[in-house]
């Protein structure tokens, strides 16, 4: 039997890594995929809670926000083709259109 | 035996998330966070929660990272190659980082609401079809949003991606 603090500790760990990805790289696609890494890291804390607690709930909402991944990645990867498209860099920091 | 396992799982996930966040190549990252999924969706296996071990291959890997890998194709990616992270000093985001981490960890382990040393009895058989019937009849309203939402965003996409008629 595994202890439920493992599970958290493990998706605290991939959090943080998820997060020093959306921060500190440079490349968009880079940050994007460190994004699916966070959101999968929660998945990971909802399905051990609702497996502890007999729930199921927890595995209900690990469905919603998967489905929810899916639709963010497909605008996100649209907005990318059409930023490479139009500016033709993939830099974070040089996409600074929306500064007003 | 089951800990063994985990462990191993963890083990790996977490080898590639960090391949994932400091390869320098985007496709590299992209096959990564691949194996990291597959690892993820092991460890769902262990927390008896075999659908969403499925889903999860099949969303992430067969549609999500495929879908990464066709935009890495069609754009250039080898400007991007060259330097991995932001320029000027990241001391403040790494601090910002463990900061984040040790707060996670104590918020969750030390809170008294959350016991987290006993495991309530395990169900048995049939789990899917509970859940499907729970997602089903209690979470309708909310399965329909979910599917209006990926319609939404398939439209989106659609629209953001065309070329713009000169």
């Amino acid at each position: 039997m595994v202890p439920l603090w493992w599970f958290i500790v493990l998706g605290v760990v991939l959090f943080v890594i998820g997060a020093a990805g959306v921060l500190l790289r440079r490349n968009i696609l880079v940050v994007l995929m460190s994004l699916e890494l966070l959101l999968n890291s929660v998945n990971i804390n909802f399905i051990a809670f609702g497996h502890y607690y007999d729930d199921f709930r927890g595995q209900i909402f690990a469905i919603f926000v998967i489905a929810i991944t899916a639709a963010e990645v497909a605008v996100a990867l649209g907005i990318l083709v059409a930023l490479a498209r139009n500016k033709s860099t993939l830099k974070v920091d040089e996409v600074t259109m929306m500064k007003g | 035996m089951d800990q063994g396992f985990f462990l191993l799982f963890a083990a790996a996930s977490v080898v590639t998330a960090l391949t994932l966040v400091l390869a320098r190549n985007p496709v590299h990252s992209a096959l990564a966070l691949m194996a990291c999924f597959l690892q993820i969706s092991a460890i769902f296996v262990l927390l008896e929660a075999p659908l969403l071990a499925v889903i999860q291959i099949f969303v992430y890997v067969g549609a999500i990272m495929v879908l990464f890998l066709f935009v890495i194709m069609m754009i250039d990616v080898r400007e991007a190659v060259l330097q991995r992270f932001l320029p000027g000093s990241n001391l403040p985001v790494l601090v910002l980082l463990v900061l984040l981490g040790v707060e996670m960890l104590v918020l969750v382990l030390r809170s008294d609401r959350f016991s987290v040393a006993k495991p309530v009895a395990m169900r048995t058989g049939g789990e899917v079809r509970q859940l499907s019937t729970t997602l089903f009849a209690d979470y309708l309203l909310p399965f329909e949003v979910a599917s209006v939402i990926l319609l939404a965003a398939l439209v989106g996409a659609i629209v953001l991606a065309r070329k713009e008629p000169e």
